[in-house]
């Protein structure tokens, strides 16, 4: 059901933010892979790991806020 | 099958939403497709995490390369290592000093060779330098060291062991 308070245009800018948030995270990640690349072929393999792990979080985030915008647009 | 009564009407079929729903439809379907590109991103991470899990097992085969007497002071030879595919370079820059490194160029993998007049490793392609003491970059569009192929020396043999991705403490 409809909450009182969510009219069309506050829905609106809420799901423009959180693809803000997702565009943001996206940086990141495309940031994190080529210096992760660049680090791994450099033969620094000691930060493979913490790259794979916080792009699997930057990841988890926009699965996070998908399912927000999901769930907004449905209520 | 469906009767023709029970069939949708033509404006049904064709404008599937209404126009106020459109704003969602577009935003969700953007949304979907950034969020499948953030895993495309993951994926490219992970992919190199388990890269790094496999290069970590190899074991670097033990291999005479050269004849310590074959090679001429300022003089190079050419071989491959750890496979027949990686060209490396073996140089003598002086009478007991023995060097080799992979012969790629790490800008755009160009074949590097030794300039004896100034005493380092130059890629012709795009001015890249590199120092034939620790094959760190002196100048030019690269930004990593030529890995380093790690000699011994067992009486008149020189033998590979390793590669070295990287100079030490670097």
């Amino acid at each position: 059901m409809r909450q009182p308070n969510s009219t069309p245009t506050r829905r609106l800018t809420a799901i423009d933010g959180a693809m803000a948030l997702i565009v943001l995270l996206l940086i990141v990640q495309m940031w994190l892979l080529s210096a992760t690349l660049d680090a791994y072929l450099a033969g620094h393999t000691e930060v493979v790991l913490p790259g794979a792990l916080i792009s699997g979080a930057c990841f988890l985030g926009c699965g996070a806020l998908y399912l927000f915008v999901v769930r907004l647009e449905t209520a | 099958m469906k009767s023709e009564r029970s069939r949708e009407p033509l404006w049904r079929e064709e404008f599937s939403i209404f126009q106020a729903d459109e704003r969602y439809v577009s935003r969700r379907q953007l949304t979907k497709f950034l969020t499948l590109t953030s895993l495309a991103m993951f994926a490219g991470n992970f992919w190199i995490l388990v890269k790094s899990w496999i290069r970590a097992g190899v074991s670097y085969p033990v291999r005479t390369v050269a004849q310590a007497e074959e090679i001429p002071v300022g003089g190079v030879k050419l071989f491959e290592y750890p496979g027949p595919q990686d060209q490396c370079i073996l140089l003598r820059p002086s009478e007991n000093s023995y060097v080799a490194y992979s012969q790629k160029c790490t800008h755009l993998s160009c074949a590097v060779f030794y300039s004896a007049q100034n005493r380092r490793l130059e890629c012709p392609c795009h001015q890249g330098y590199f120092s034939i003491e620790d094959g760190s970059v002196l100048q030019g569009p690269p930004t990593r060291p030529l890995p380093r192929v790690i000699l011994e020396r067992r009486g008149a043999e020189l033998v590979a062991i390793r590669v070295q991705e990287s100079p030490e403490g670097r």
